[in-house]
């Protein structure tokens, strides 16, 4: 665990993990096999190790990482639940696993009838009309939807609607996305309970608007309670709703974004319906409509014809293709896996749980840590550390290196951007009292500390393999290559 | 946190000094502490037009990445190109490092900004 050498430097020289056998057939001369330009002129400096030295080394590195799976990962806005391994099993199914996109669609009914079975389920969820599995992920399902809406307004003659309203509480990706899609973006500001300031949103409409973004319950972790009043200033003003669901966790089974009032939705299967999240993914950001918006879906949609699946390419109107082939087919089936073992209760009692937790968490730390909001929380809450850093220098950023010294993933820092030193905690339904207990003890520890010997919490992390970085020097000039000296 | 007299401040914690009918713009010592260590920085062309409260850059720092709003519609003219390879002067010498001039169209948008009192009773409450 503690070994930090490179495999590079453990090579030594001639030393083999396997012998390779004789070669049983002719040999030939390189030369004549492979054009001189591609032929290498010095030795690969392929590291030169024993087998059991190679399968400590991978597995030392396989240690060093912090998972769902090896520890809490309170990684606020992240959803970062348990993904339950009957998920892997049936992803894995030879009829799931071994099937080729370029298969007849007749031998791939099954996998079809997921697709379509997958979409009327998270139609049902989020009460939309239509759902495409096509997007690979979150941001990826923002830009899809923002196209339908850009496609939307153009095909009614409105095509002067430029503009894109979202929240000073949204995640980064919203604003983004937005501009990758050709539109501007207006901020408005949130009200003193961290919802959309009514004010300036009704400010910001007019005809060159085309919609409003929107998270709810928001970055801060709080429901919207205006979202029907919200609906009705945007829709008045002929512009579309969207609705990130990267919070959903907080919903699932109770409200429903059609409902509130949402055109346009995404999800993080990813997230909110248990498949692996991190480590660059594979992610799927599911996008669902409302009637009115379904022709604009991306091609294909799965249809269903008298109990024969088939992928439905004649859309005129469609934005097009985003992915290619059917999305990330293999996470959909995890999703659907998750949906199915959990069935409806399941789910709103997931939610339910997610709520409870975080609120458990929330009122737990709040003597010791600023609440800004200080109001019943969703799925997840945001603290800050300005007490610390006013009186002790301590901020959000060393009780993030402090908490992983206790072995935990710290919750997500420095945003929403709107909370100054914000920690975002959300601490998921798949936790254990237990073990919200002991980060609740530890952050109160790190509390504690902060005032008796404010150093040392700023040097932390102590125990991990790699101590405090130089951040800057990271930022400005990484090493991300190993290189032999001389 | 330092406030310098003599210079205008906009909500978005950017200073302005005015030469002429030229405005120089940085980031207040509240902003560049807010932040954090600076590590990059993002400047206009010279030449680009910007209209009043528009994203003429972009400073990122180890914690997050923030747009820098010019509170003045102009021409940028001058550019702080030292701050490419140096970004960390902002954090060291906050109201020396400007980061762009603006040749201004409407010199009553200076109005709208305040000065350095009054951006300090602005700062406490923001704290």
């Amino acid at each position: 665990m503690k070994e930090k050498k490179l495999i590079f430097e453990l090579s030594q020289p001639g030393r083999r993990g396997d012998a390779l056998p004789q070669c049983d057939v002719p040999e030939q001369d390189i030369n004549r096999l492979i054009p001189q330009d591609y032929i290498r002129e010095s030795e690969p400096q392929l590291p030169e190790v024993s087998e059991v030295d190679a399968v400590r080394h991978f597995t030392a590195l396989s240690q060093r990482n912090h998972g769902v799976d090896s520890g809490f990962y309170p990684l606020g806005s992240c959803t970062m639940k348990y993904n339950p391994k009957v998920n892997e099993d049936i992803a894995r199914f030879d009829g799931f696993s071994k099937v080729h996109p370029y298969q007849q669609e007749e031998m791939v009914q099954g996998c079809l009838e997921l697709l379509y079975r997958t979409d009327k389920m998270l139609s049902e969820i989020t009460g939309m009309a239509r759902i495409s599995l096509q997007p690979a992920a979150g941001a990826h399902g923002e830009m899809t939807g923002l196209m339908i809406m850009r496609a939307y307004h153009e095909q009614r003659g409105e095509g002067q609607r430029t503009k894109i309203i979202i929240p000073d509480s949204a995640h980064g990706t919203n604003p983004a996305s937005a501009v990758m899609a050709g539109f501007d973006v207006i901020e408005v500001t949130s009200d003193e309970r961290g919802g959309v300031d009514l004010e300036s949103l009704k400010a910001a409409m007019n005809e060159e608007v085309a919609g409003l973004m929107l998270t709810n319950p928001n970055t801060l972790g709080l429901f919207d309670e205006n979202i029907v009043e919200i609906a009705n200033i945007v829709h008045e003003a002929g512009g579309l709703l969207y609705y990130d669901g990267a919070n959903a966790n907080a919903i699932m089974g109770i409200s429903r974004p059609g409902d509130m009032g949402f055109d346009i939705v995404h999800l993080n299967l990813h997230k909110t319906f248990s498949t692996p999240h991190g480590g660059g993914g594979p992610g799927s950001g599911p996008v669902g409509v409302k009637e009115e918006l379904v022709p604009f879906l991306p091609v294909p949609v799965v249809e269903d014809k008298g109990g024969t699946y088939f992928q439905d390419y004649d859309r005129p109107l469609s934005v097009g293709r985003v992915k290619s082939f059917y999305g990330n087919f293999g996470v959909i089936v995890k999703a659907y896996a998750y949906i199915m073992s959990m069935g409806a209760e399941g789910l709103r009692n997931a939610s339910e749980t997610a709520v409870l937790n975080a609120n458990y968490i929330m009122n737990e730390l709040k003597n010791d840590y600023l609440l800004p909001y200080d109001r019943l929380c969703m799925h997840e809450f945001v603290l800050s550390a300005q007490k610390q850093k006013d009186h002790f220098g301590v901020s959000a950023w060393d009780i993030a290196k402090n908490l992983l010294d206790g072995g935990y993933h710290p919750p997500t820092i420095y945003f929403p951007l709107i909370v100054k030193e914000a920690m975002m905690i959300e601490p998921t339904e798949t936790e254990s009292k237990e073990t919200l207990d002991g980060f609740i003890e530890k952050m109160k520890h790190i509390a504690q500390e902060a005032a008796k010997d404010p150093e040392k919490v700023k040097g932390a992390p102590y125990h991990t393999v790699i101590g405090r970085l130089d951040e800057v020097k990271a930022a400005r000039t990484p090493v991300l290559k190993w290189e032999r000296l001389g | 946190m330092k406030v310098l007299e003599g210079l205008k401040y906009s909500k978005d914690h950017e200073w302005v000094r005015v030469e002429g009918n030229k405005a120089y713009l940085g980031i207040t010592d509240y902003a560049q502490s807010a932040m954090g260590n600076i590590v990059f920085v993002e400047l206009p062309e010279e030449g680009a037009e910007v209209g009043e409260g528009e994203s003429i850059g972009v400073v990122e720092s180890v914690k997050s990445a923030s747009d820098l709003y010019s509170p003045l519609s102009g021409v940028v003219v001058e550019i702080n190109e030292e701050l490419e390879d140096m970004p960390e002067k902002i954090n060291q010498e906050p109201y020396e490092s400007w980061i762009a001039a603006v040749e201004l169209n409407n010199a009553e948008e200076l109005d709208n900004l305040m000065g350095a009192d009054d951006y300090i009773k602005f700062l406490e409450g923001e704290a």
